[in-house]
């Protein structure tokens, strides 16, 4: 990219002193991206949008929430009800909680077909596995803040969780509380921390492309931009396919939210949070039933460590093994296009995901528990098992000699398109 | 026009092409859309319908004698309810409007003569004048008196010395009966 001369002196005038248009225009606009990229590749930036929704609307509803057990229930009612708009900005905060979850997932199992936390996206492939531990965290703390039934004892089963611990257990969770029970001191430190991380996750974002645009993006392909001839401008070719992405995530996600707000939701949460009642059946939000599902599938002990803290290690193990899959998935080759046996394996894996989110909201008796421990059995032995082994085992197809070459030669669809 | 706009030859000969075409209208949209948008989020910062729903008040003016005032809130404001004797009422009628820095005559300000009702925030920069419990100072002009600055006001609320604009502002309110009032 030549140095670019800025037309207007006072965009020159700023540039000179702080070079953010040059900056903005490096990562925005010349950026080279590879010319393959499919709708896969959309989700990144779509999912960066959806963060800064969450933010916006957010710091709105955060101007009539009240942070006091006996206020906040009635200060959301009073959001829904009285607040201009008030219903459409909640309602847009809550669905936007399960889109991004929604685009990071798809964001995620992309990655994974496409290998694109291989050398050289180890380190962008970590932080972004940083950044859906934040958002976890962020989507639960945020939850608790409605002050529902949900609200509450979601927050004491999860808080719970951490008294498994041996030893320290039962302090951590006394310390976690700031009491003995969910309650008052809770709910402000909750509504704290989910104001702050949604910041934290921006910062980790900034991290994440800073580390993308290094080593450059992936591709359908999985092979390496080879030169110029690989590559197109960021700008306009993928601001206006992301744009296009986004046009049509907005017209499902504005559809919930103006057409079927609740359908992600539990009705129990427009109960108000009642500490003498349970309700009789306590399920998390949809995106986190496969991790309910692993936490519940170690009924039985193993040596010292009981059921419970097995399952506590497994269910927090499911995401933090992300973090080495790099050295767990040994072949060289990328993008699961290429790599026959893993494609299945792969795919399996996926319905797999699916089946423990069906495990997850059904009660832990009968026929549910057999298959949430073969179901989390084939979850870590994926990760444990079955890409190690594919590394050494498996004879991938021939790969194209350049992204180039491949699209040129082809025209529009260089392999068969098993994956899209 | 649509035909220079799309084909090749048009594109070079004039100086607009159909990308610049497209560029433009889907800026527009884009920048329509965002502004629509927005509306929501800003029309959220503004009262809510239960905080409108308390924005009237009701006072019975039975209790209140003459010559004594008395404060009441209004939408979080004070709003002073003064019992004006005749005395009173022949002072803020005697000044001439050419005396006055915000000229208003007293029957303007007033429905009932011997009830003067006003918001009781200076309009200079929003303190509370002082004359509403006896034994406060009134100012000059035997109405009120406000500290902060010196702003004097007469027995019908208007400015007649110091910093202030304009003359204390007289609320929307109307009788329900002969003594009560509703405010707003």
């Amino acid at each position: 990219m030549a140095e670019y001369t800025w037309k207007s002196p006072t965009v020159r005038w700023v540039d000179e002193r702080m070079p953010v248009f040059t900056l903005m225009r490096e990562h925005l606009v010349d950026y080279p991206s590879p010319k393959n990229l499919n709708y896969w590749w959309n989700f990144g930036s779509l999912a960066g949008i959806v963060l800064v929704i969450m933010i916006v609307t957010g710091i709105f509803l955060a101007m009539h929430y009240t942070a006091h057990v006996d206020h906040a229930f009635e200060s959301v009612q009073r959001i829904m009800r009285d607040v201009n708009y008030g219903w459409l900005v909640r309602y847009i905060h809550m669905n936007g909680a399960s889109f991004f979850f929604i685009v990071v997932y798809i964001h995620i199992f992309r990655g994974l077909y496409y290998g694109s936390y291989k050398p050289p996206r180890e380190l962008l492939w970590m932080i972004g596995v940083i950044i859906l531990l934040v958002m976890m965290a962020t989507a639960f703390t945020g939850y608790v803040l409605p002050w529902g039934q949900m609200s509450f004892w979601g927050a004491t089963v999860i808080t719970s969780l951490f008294s498994a611990i041996p030893l320290v257990g039962d302090d951590i969770v006394v310390w976690l509380w700031g009491g003995f029970s969910v309650d008052n001191p809770t709910l402000n430190r909750f509504f704290a921390l989910h104001y702050l991380m949604p910041f934290i996750i921006f910062a980790l974002v900034f991290l994440h492309l800073w580390a993308l645009h290094t080593k450059k993006s992936n591709n359908p392909l999985g092979i390496d931009i080879k030169g110029p001839q690989d590559t197109i401008p960021f700008s306009p070719y993928y601001t206006i396919k992301d744009l296009f992405g986004l046009g049509v995530l907005l017209i499902f996600f504005l559809g919930f939210s103006f057409f079927a707000p609740d359908f992600f939701g539990e009705p129990d949460n427009y109960m108000k949070a009642d500490p003498l009642q349970t309700p009789a059946h306590i399920v998390p939000e949809w995106y986190f039933l496969p991790f309910y599902a692993i936490l519940r599938a170690f009924t039985f002990d193993i040596w010292f460590l009981s059921a419970k803290l097995l399952g506590v290690i497994a269910m927090f193990g499911s995401i933090l093994i992300l973090l080495f899959l790099p050295w767990l998935d040994r072949s060289p080759v990328r993008s699961g296009r290429f790599r026959p046996v893993f494609k299945v394996f792969f795919w399996l894996f996926v319905l797999n995901c699916f089946v423990l989110g069906v495990v997850g909201g059904n009660p832990a008796e009968g026929f549910w528990i057999p298959l949430s421990q073969a179901s989390t059995a084939y979850y870590f032995g994926y990760f444990l098992v079955i890409l190690p082994l594919l590394g050494i085992f498996e004879k991938p197809l021939a790969l194209p000699s350049s992204i180039s070459e491949a699209v040129v030669s082809k025209g529009h669809s260089p392999v068969p398109e098993a994956a899209e | 026009m649509a035909d220079s706009v799309s084909s090749p030859s048009g594109q070079q000969d004039e100086g607009e092409t159909r990308r610049d075409f497209l560029l433009v209208t889907t800026a527009t949209v884009g920048v329509v859309g965002v502004a629509l948008a927005a509306w929501p989020f800003i029309h959220s910062m503004n009262p809510a319908a239960d905080t409108l729903a308390v924005a009237t008040t009701g006072v019975d003016l039975a209790p209140i004698d003459p010559g004594q005032r008395i404060t009441v809130m209004w939408r979080g404001k004070p709003v002073f309810i003064s019992h004006r004797t005749e005395a009173e009422i022949e002072a803020a009628r005697a000044a001439a409007l050419g005396d006055l820095m915000h000229p208003e005559p007293d029957d303007a300000r007033v429905v009932e003569p011997q009830w003067l009702v006003v918001v009781g925030v200076c309009t200079h920069l929003g303190c509370i004048p002082l004359g509403q419990r006896s034994g406060d100072p009134r100012g000059e002009y035997q109405g009120w008196f406000c500290p902060c600055h010196g702003s004097h006001y007469d027995t019908s609320g208007r400015i007649r010395r110091g910093p202030a604009p304009t003359n204390l502002e007289v609320p929307p309110y109307e009788f329900v009966d002969d003594t009560t009032i509703q405010i707003g």
